[in-house]
Formats: structure tokens, C-alpha cells, sequence
């Protein structure tokens, strides 16, 4: 288990319960009394931490090396049983940006989101979960196969942003974005999408123009990153917790400016201390918004969606 | 709304303008270094008349070359920014806006005007550069989209041109839905069967690249205008390595096939006129 710097006071109350037991073990003595009393601890010290993190903190939790990825949810949702499509059949199959159908339930969908890595080498291979244009292509081209068999949309988003590379600007990263975004907006089945680590920027948005648009609790959702702001407006890397606060880039904040449609809670401490209990959450979220939405008919459910994007932004007259 | 008659000339000497225009009477090319008069320098559309650099310029400047007798209707005027998230960097966000407003005259970074181009209806949304760096707000998105839904009224084409250094950091969230926002309403333009011309100016980045900049019926720039996703310092950073000469220019962006063509500005005119005749609007 990986620990976040202010998770410290958890780590060391873990620390003695683990010695507690292997002391238990070698010597035989019964300390299963004092072990429960640090477990309780241990959860109070949880609780406390996580009522009150601050949003770079959040950035941290959505950033943690144990948490879930796409493809963990994914085969949770299916029972491990879904079809991986590849390729944008123009360029390649992008390794950042994975997608395929399955079944939650009875119910057919179409599964999309950004890829990050387990391993060093895994993180390579995904590319740290940054898609070129083609990944953005692959996407569109599933979204595009998913309304032609009139089956509904998931998107999980977890990125650091689009990959600005060389390459990318030759194959027209802005281009790719931009037309899954228009497209994002036509398409005549229910879209979910949800964030469940990273926003970052138009990256996020590329696969984020939903019915529904949620963010896991410990998630967040900006135009840029708090490192990057903070280079950008302050000419320095250190006021990265300020920039967070700024931004206001944590589901909350971002629910309250009605840029988003709601929040799926984690389990305390974060998706990676229970991931079934994380992915059980969003699997009920999923199945109740696509009762609601496929009640509505194509045409009104993509004008709905459209309206609710171009109500968003604050002007003074 | 109101009716605006302006002439060009002079329009480079005002000090409203001096961000992009040296002040006072003369004009140097940044390229050549050819010195003319601004009165000459405005004659050729602020395109240097020996090298054929194109002088970034703003919206009254784009206005005037595009609308007949430089007759506009602008819309959406009264517009200005309301800083929904309080932010502060070094500065608070109202306090720019508000410094930046009395600096340029500007109410934000996009203006709008409604009027002919050789005789054809169109509304043209314009950048200015010297708001914030073009940047995209609330604003600019609110801007883009009373242009579209005047366009969709007048049933006449809508024409964007793009100076942008990409997302308004300070309007955060709001700034990045302003991408969908945009991308939105040229649906309900295309379901008009109204045609939208993107017309790209130097620089041109960022999230305005990755929506609407992008999204044109055509795609258009001007000559050796900076065209990307990505800033090219941050693409440097990421590969390594020097760029290749001219990357992300518009003769690159053209080559990789992301522009319909590159127009100089005495064609700019002409060649849209011809096309909203194409297009039959
Ligand atoms: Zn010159």
C-alpha cells in the first residue's frame, strides 16, 4: 500500500497494527483488543484526514498509484467479459485511449476512456494515459459505431491532458478534439461520462460532452493542471497548492458552478481502499441515469445536451 | 445596437492601439525593418509592402477590411467578464479585466458585428489578441454564441476569426466549458444549413484550436500565422528536442491538411465573398 504525504498519521497507526500481529503470531499473545482499538484509530484518523482534505490534496488522491483505471472498471462492470476494440483506421491503435462493448447487467454499452499504466513500463506503453489524435479518433469512431446500434455511451476520463507532442500537432491534435466535441454533442444515444482520477484541460473534454457529466469524489476536472497554472501565472512551480484552491477544480466546486451533473462518492480514503465498493457505486449511478435517459426521445436528449453546454459561463451585462 | 461608421484611416496612430501597432506616424517592419508612414502601412491592410509580413492586428482593424464602407451592426456590446470564481495569481482577476479593459478599449476578447461583405450577409466574430492574450471566457463563449444565434436569425453565414492563446486560466472550469459551449452552437448552425468560415490569425492555440478554430465549413489562415494545440515551447519540452523550421505554421498546418488555404489579407475579402456565393447565402 502507497501512502500520500498527509497520510502519514494513517500510515503509522497501520505500521503498529501490522506489528501488533506478526508480534501476535511469534509470541502467541492475545492482543486482538489493542488491535481493534487501533483499527478504530486508525478509521477515526481516516475520517478526520479525509473530511477535510483540501483540493491539492484531492489532485494527490486522484493521482494515487493504487488507484483504479479504466480498464479496472470496465471489467468490473462486464464481469470480465467485454469485447476491446482497436484502432482509429486511419493512423494507429492508440495504447493511451482504450474502448469496446460489453454488458452491465442486460445492458449493452459502449465503453471509452484514457488508459494510464500500473508499471513503469505499463506507463510508457499507455503513454501515461495522454492520447494523440488518434486516440481521440478511436473514440469518435466508437461513439459513432455505439449510435448506430442505438447502444449507450460510458467515457471514463482520467488523463493529464492530450499528448502535445510532434507528432500529435502534425495529425492535428486540436482538430481531433474539436470534432469529438461537435460530434460528442449530436449523437443520438445516451452519453455518460465520469471522472474518475484526472481532468486535465481539452484532453478531458475530448471524450466529456455527456447526458450526464460526474466526477468521482477524490477526482478533478480543470482547464489546467494546478503545476502548470502555477507555472504559467506565478512563473513558479511552487505555488501548486495555491494554484488547486484557485482553480477550483474539485467535483464540488465544480457541481456548485454547475459544470458538471453530480458525484459519485468513494469509499473512506479513497477508490483505491475498496475498489469494489468504488465500482459497485458508479456500476448503481450508471444503470440508474441510463433508466432515466433512454426515456427520452434521441432528438430531445441531444438538444438537452447541447443547451446544458451553452448555459455554462458567467458574463456580466 | 447601434449603426458604426468609421473610416480606417488614421485608425493606427490612436494610443488604443499602440499593443499591436507602434506608435505615431511611422511604421517599421519587424521582418524587413522597411519604415513607411502608418497611413501607407494601414493602405495594405498593415501588411508590409516589401516582405509581405502580415502585422498582427485586432478586430476594428479586421472589421474594416471585411465589412462594405467598414458598416457594421455589433452585437452583444455591453458584455464584460464576472469573474465567477474569484480568482487571484498575482493579481486579482478584476482588477486585470478591469486594467486591461481602460488599456485597450476592449470589453473582452471577442467582438461581434453583423454586416455586408461585397454585398453578402454575414456575422463576424473577431479575437483581439491584446485582451489577456485573446484569451477564452466566459465572455468570448457567450460572444461566439449570440454571433451564431444572429447568424441563425439573419439566416447569413458566420465567419470566426481566431487570435488566441487558448483557455482564460482565471475562468478555469468555465473557461474549458466555453470549448463544448462554442462546438455546441455550430451545431445548431449546421442544422440552419448556415455556413461557418474559420478564419485563423497569428498566434492561434490552445482550446480555441481545439474547438471552434478548427471547426470551420473551411479552414482558413493567414500566411505564417502560429497554428497548434500545444504551445510550441511545451511540445519542445516534451519531445527534447529543436523544432523542425517552420512547425506549426500555417504552410505546415496546410501540408498536413487541417487548412483549405492560406489567404494574404488584400484576398481575404474577395475570397470570402466567393465562397458565401458558393455556399449560396
Ligand atoms: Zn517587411
Amino acid at each position: 500500500m502507497n501512502y500520500l504525504d498527509f497520510e502519514e498519521p494513517i500510515k503509522e497507526l497501520h505500521l503498529q497494527i501490522e506489528k501488533l500481529r506478526e508480534s501476535q503470531k511469534k509470541a502467541g499473545v492475545d492482543v486482538s483488543a489493542a488491535i481493534a482499538d487501533l483499527e478504530k484509530a486508525a478509521k477515526a484518523k481516516t475520517e478526520e484526514i479525509y473530511s477535510k482534505l483540501d483540493p491539492w490534496q484531492r489532485v494527490q488522491v486522484s493521482r494515487h498509484p493504487d488507484r483504479p483505471y479504466t480498464l479496472q472498471y470496465i471489467e468490473y462492470l462486464t464481469n470480465n467479459n467485454w469485447i476491446e476494440l482497436h484502432g482509429d483506421r486511419t493512423v494507429k491503435d492508440d495504447k493511451a485511449m482504450i474502448g469496446g462493448f460489453g454488458f452491465i447487467d442486460d445492458v449493452g454499452v459502449m465503453f471509452i476512456g484514457q488508459q494510464k499504466g500500473t508499471t513503469t513500463k505499463l506507463r510508457q506503453y499507455r503513454n501515461f494515459g495522454m492520447a494523440n489524435p488518434e486516440g481521440y479518433r478511436k473514440a469518435l469512431r466508437l461513439m459513432k459505431l455505439a449510435e448506430k446500434f442505438n447502444r449507450p455511451i460510458v467515457t471514463f476520463i482520467d488523463t493529464p491532458g492530450a499528448y502535445p507532442g510532434l507528432e500529435a500537432e502534425e495529425r492535428g491534435q486540436g482538430e481531433a478534439i474539436a470534432r469529438n466535441l461537435y460530434e460528442m454533442m449530436k449523437l443520438q444515444v445516451p452519453v455518460i461520462c465520469i471522472i474518475i482520477g484526472e481532468g486535465a484541460s481539452g484532453g478531458a473534454l475530448g471524450i466529456g460532452i455527456g447526458d450526464r457529466v460526474l466526477m468521482l469524489e477524490n477526482t478533478w476536472y480543470s482547464v489546467i493542471s494546478p503545476e502548470s497554472c502555477s507555472s504559467i501565472l506565478w512563473r513558479s512551480w511552487d505555488q501548486k497548492i495555491t494554484a488547486a484552491k484557485a482553480l477550483k477544480l474539485t467535483a464540488e466546486d465544480m457541481h456548485n458552478n454547475r459544470l458538471i451533473d453530480g458525484i459519485i462518492r468513494e469509499p473512506l480514503g479513497g477508490a483505491h481502499t475498496d475498489p469494489t465498493a468504488t465500482f459497485e457505486n458508479v456500476k448503481q449511478v450508471i444503470l440508474n441515469e441510463l433508466a432515466t435517459l433512454s426515456k427520452l426521445n434521441p432528438k430531445d436528449r441531444s438538444e438537452k445536451r447541447i443547451d446544458k453546454f451553452c448555459s455554462m459561463g458567467v458574463v456580466v451585462q | 445596437m447601434s449603426w458604426f461608421k468609421r473610416k480606417i484611416d488614421g485608425i493606427t496612430t490612436k494610443s488604443k492601439e499602440k499593443k499591436e501597432i507602434p506608435e505615431g506616424l511611422w511604421y517599421k517592419c519587424p521582418e524587413c525593418k522597411n519604415v513607411v508612414t502608418s497611413d501607407e502601412h494601414a493602405d495594405t491592410n498593415w501588411v508590409c509592402a516589401k516582405c509581405g509580413y502580415h502585422e498582427k492586428i485586432g478586430s476594428r482593424e479586421y472589421f474594416s477590411i471585411l465589412f462594405d464602407e467598414n458598416e457594421f451592426t455589433e452585437i452583444a456590446t455591453n458584455l464584460t467578464s464576472g469573474d465567477p470564481l474569484e480568482f487571484t495569481d498575482t493579481k486579482s482577476y478584476k482588477d486585470r479585466i478591469k486594467t486591461t479593459i481602460n488599456k485597450t478599449g476592449l470589453k473582452d476578447a471577442m467582438r461581434v458585428g453583423r454586416g455586408k461583405i461585397n454585398g453578402y450577409d454575414a456575422v463576424v466574430a473577431c479575437m483581439d489578441f491584446a485582451f489577456i492574450g485573446g484569451s477564452m471566457g466566459s465572455v468570448v463563449g457567450e460572444k461566439f454564441a449570440e454571433g451564431v444565434n444572429e447568424a441563425i436569425k439573419n439566416k447569413c453565414a458566420f465567419i470566426c476569426i481566431s487570435k488566441s492563446g487558448g483557455a482564460r486560466m482565471m475562468e478555469a472550469g468555465f473557461s474549458l466549458m466555453q470549448m463544448a459551449k462554442t462546438s455546441g452552437k455550430l451545431t445548431q448552425l449546421a442544422d440552419a444549413r448556415l455556413p461557418y468560415i474559420s478564419f485563423l490569425t497569428d498566434p492561434t492555440t490552445g482550446g480555441v484550436t481545439a474547438s471552434y478554430a478548427m471547426l470551420g465549413d473551411i479552414n482558413i489562415a493567414e500566411p505564417k500565422a502560429l497554428i497548434g494545440f500545444a504551445g510550441p515551447r511545451v511540445v519542445k519540452e516534451t519531445i527534447g528536442k529543436d523544432l523542425p523550421q517552420g512547425f506549426q505554421s500555417s504552410e505546415f498546418v496546410l501540408e498536413h491538411g487541417f487548412l483549405d488555404y492560406i489567404v494574404e489579407r488584400k484576398d481575404l475579402k474577395h475570397k470570402i465573398s466567393e465562397s458565401l456565393k458558393f455556399f449560396k447565402i
